[in-house]
């Protein structure tokens, strides 16, 4: 097992080398860091300006090899941003000031509060759904059930968030609209309203995926024989079934779970809550390259994180797989 | 100007009929389309799904009509008339509490803040979903095509390459890509041949970002079904007969992975059509006059929140967007069933 493991996460290196290759190309080779100060200063900053918050930031180095006399040829954008990557040193926010890492910190907290509760419920539910979807399947049940999931995935996000707060907290005022206080009952109140938006939105689309896996499940010739041996049909679907189709939704599962910390953009944007989905967002709108840099390389890592532990489930789930 | 987009709308659309004419043929496509005819539920989805291709093609075609250009959309709604501010469906006077005025002229939909009929930026937000999602099929499909069947046939160091490429850029999380690539673009500038520089349009930089972050599914699908392939007795045959690999790559792999290409284009479409509205909704698509169902989405949190409720610019955009998001999902799921009743017909 220990073998396995650390095969995997041999294999994770390269591509932990091409997403900070990517992040290089895109944040210091597709624009140039002179646009990257103009965007930020303002288009009439002077150009002593631009050239001090160059200075500042490291940014006024040639992109590759430093050929100045006096310089090792390593001082150079390309060499100093692959370091502090790997050092997990991701600067200073460009629109702030603060440390990225503090306000990842920070963000990380409200996103979990969302994200976990919103994750186990919208699970539990879409296994509950699915599993009743595949044990009335080919009846009307079903058939109505399939159809309503394709129309839940065809609602856009925001109108489950818009007609979820005009409805609950507008109209019904049941709970709070929006806002965010990191204090015991009343953040359980704030917090409700978008983890119910988070499980509806995405209900359709893993209820019908989890009913295709448990179906591709029943047709295995293990049923068959439980059939034949007399376990009854709830049986056969809740531990046989569900067991087996476990293995398959393992994969999909616990990849996502790593996304949980990212939280979600629109649903934290529109409910006021400052978690990494904002602070992204808001990244955008003061052209705030640091944070924007740092979220794409953790939310890459955090994603090969999840891979990690799937591999490891999966192994631990299906011997076979270690031998491969 | 107006005569160049034209003859390039013709053009793509001539392009679309071409491609799908060549596979339309082939024996596995005319089973398919056997079964699609009985299917009601995605004959019903394709008419919808044509409309809304309609609606969008007229709003491109440019008419010089009245000494202006405008568009046929423009054309259809001339005599409507612009009031000064939001008035509901059907009504006579415009929204206001205080001091209604009456209106110039009835609007279907209602008008928006700035009087504008609701119907026609509804209808027109239609050619920006299918530019989006047009332009960016046209980048990532052949992308997708090309390398899946490389990666697939060639193996060995070209598989290894490919599957590096996108897995790395599969392990970035794609909203996050989304909106660093525009982020980027945003500052690009690109030199001319007569020395200017011009910015990328909003839409093609919402595309290329899409683009990039869409291939990969697409390649990783169509690579696993050319393994599958190049192991069939057909591909052999071909062998052993001295074809060279450009002739089994386009006669013989190509029109037998075409099908999963179209069942991942209008299943695709579908998901940047909802990509578009979600970019335009947090500020980083659309730009400010293009009309677009997300920006219409986007100022209902304002709307809705007012005493009583503009609803009708909310829930116009809204349907607009959920219906043809709907009845994609449900093409795709037509077509798939066409193309293989076995896996899902369960």
């Amino acid at each position: 097992m220990f073998n396995y493991f650390l095969r995997r996460l041999l294999y994770a290196v390269p591509v932990v080398f091409g997403v900070m290759l990517l992040t290089f190309v895109l944040f210091f080779m597709v624009q140039s860091p002179r646009m990257m100060a103009k965007r930020n200063l303002g288009p009439k900053a002077t150009p002593q300006a631009v050239e001090n918050w160059l200075h500042n930031r490291g940014y006024d180095k040639p992109l590759f090899f430093n050929t100045s006399p006096g310089k090792s040829w390593y001082d150079s954008l390309f060499f100093n941003h692959m370091r502090s990557l790997i050092m997990f040193d991701l600067g200073d926010s460009d629109s702030t000031g603060e440390r990225v890492s503090t306000k990842f910190k920070k963000g990380a907290v409200p996103s979990l509060l969302i994200t976990v509760p919103a994750f186990v419920l919208g699970l539990y539910l879409s296994l509950v759904t699915s599993l009743f979807l595949a044990f009335v399947r080919k009846s009307k049940l079903d058939v109505g059930g399939v159809i309503a999931c394709v129309v839940l995935m065809s609602v856009p996000i925001m109108v489950y968030v818009i007609v979820g707060q005009w409805l609950i907290a507008v109209q019904l005022s049941w709970l709070p609209a929006f806002g965010f206080t990191p204090s015991g009952l009343t953040t359980a109140k704030f917090l409700m309203l978008p983890v119910l938006v988070y499980v509806c939105a995405g209900l359709g689309g893993d209820v019908r995926l989890f009913r295709a896996i448990f179906l591709e499940e029943v047709h295995q010739d293990y049923v068959r024989t439980a059939q034949a041996k007399g376990a009854s049909h709830g049986r056969v679907l809740f531990v046989h079934v569900l067991k087996n189709g476990m293995i398959a939704l393992i994969t999909l599962v616990v990849a996502s779970l790593p996304f949980l910390i990212m939280g979600s953009l629109v649903i934290e944007n529109f409910f006021g809550i400052p978690g990494l989905g904002s602070l992204t967002l808001d990244a955008t709108r003061t052209s705030d390259f640091a944070v924007m840099r740092a979220s794409v390389y953790l939310g890459s890592l955090l994603y090969l994180f999840g891979l990690l532990l799937t591999d490891l489930c999966y192994a631990s789930v299906d011997p076979r797989i270690r031998f491969k | 100007m107006s005569a160049l987009q034209n003859i390039l709308i013709f053009a793509g659309a001539a392009f679309v009929v071409i491609a799908c004419g060549l596979f339309w043929r082939s024996e596995r496509w005319q089973r398919a389309r056997a079964r699609f005819q009985g299917d009601r539920v995605g004959i019903i989805s394709l008419l919808i799904v044509v409309f809304y291709g309609l609606v969008g093609l007229m709003d491109s075609v440019q008419l010089s009509a009245h000494g202006k250009e405008m568009s046929m959309i423009e054309y259809m709604f001339r005599n409507t008339p612009n009031e000064r501010g939001y008035s509901a469906p059907y009504a006579d006077t415009t929204y206001a509490v205080n001091r209604p005025e009456p209106l110039k002229g009835r609007h279907w939909f209602g008008t928006d803040v700035l009087g504008r009929d609701v119907l026609v930026q509804t209808l027109r937000a239609c050619r920006t979903a299918l530019i989006i999602g047009g332009l960016t099929s046209f980048i990532y499909i052949p992308l997708g095509t090309i390398f899946g069947i490389a990666a697939g046939y060639y193996k060995r160091w070209v598989d290894d390459v490919i599957q590096y490429v996108y897995s790395t850029l599969a392990c970035v999380p794609g909203i996050l890509l989304l909106i660093a690539i525009i982020m980027v673009l945003e500052n690009v500038n690109i030199p001319l041949w007569n020395g200017d520089t011009i910015q990328i349009p909003r839409l093609v930089q919402m595309s290329l970002a899409l683009g990039i972050t869409s291939w990969v599914g697409l390649c990783r699908l169509i690579r696993g079904d050319t393994l599958r392939q190049v192991e069939r007795p057909y591909v052999e045959a071909a062998r052993a007969l001295g074809q060279s690999n450009w002739n089994i790559i386009t006669r013989h792999i190509l029109p037998n992975v075409m099908h999963l290409v179209l069942i991942n284009f209008v299943l695709g479409f579908s998901g940047l059509v909802m990509s578009e509205a979600i970019l335009s909704y947090i500020g980083i698509g659309a730009p400010v006059g293009t009309a677009s169902w997300g920006t219409m989405i986007d100022s209902a949190r304002m709307e809705l929140a007012r005493e009583p409720a503009v609803w009708w610019n909310f829930t116009a955009a809204a349907g607009a967007l959920f219906f043809l998001v709907l009845s994609l999902n449900l093409l795709g799921d037509s077509l798939r069933r066409a193309f293989d009743p076995r896996a899902s017909g369960k």
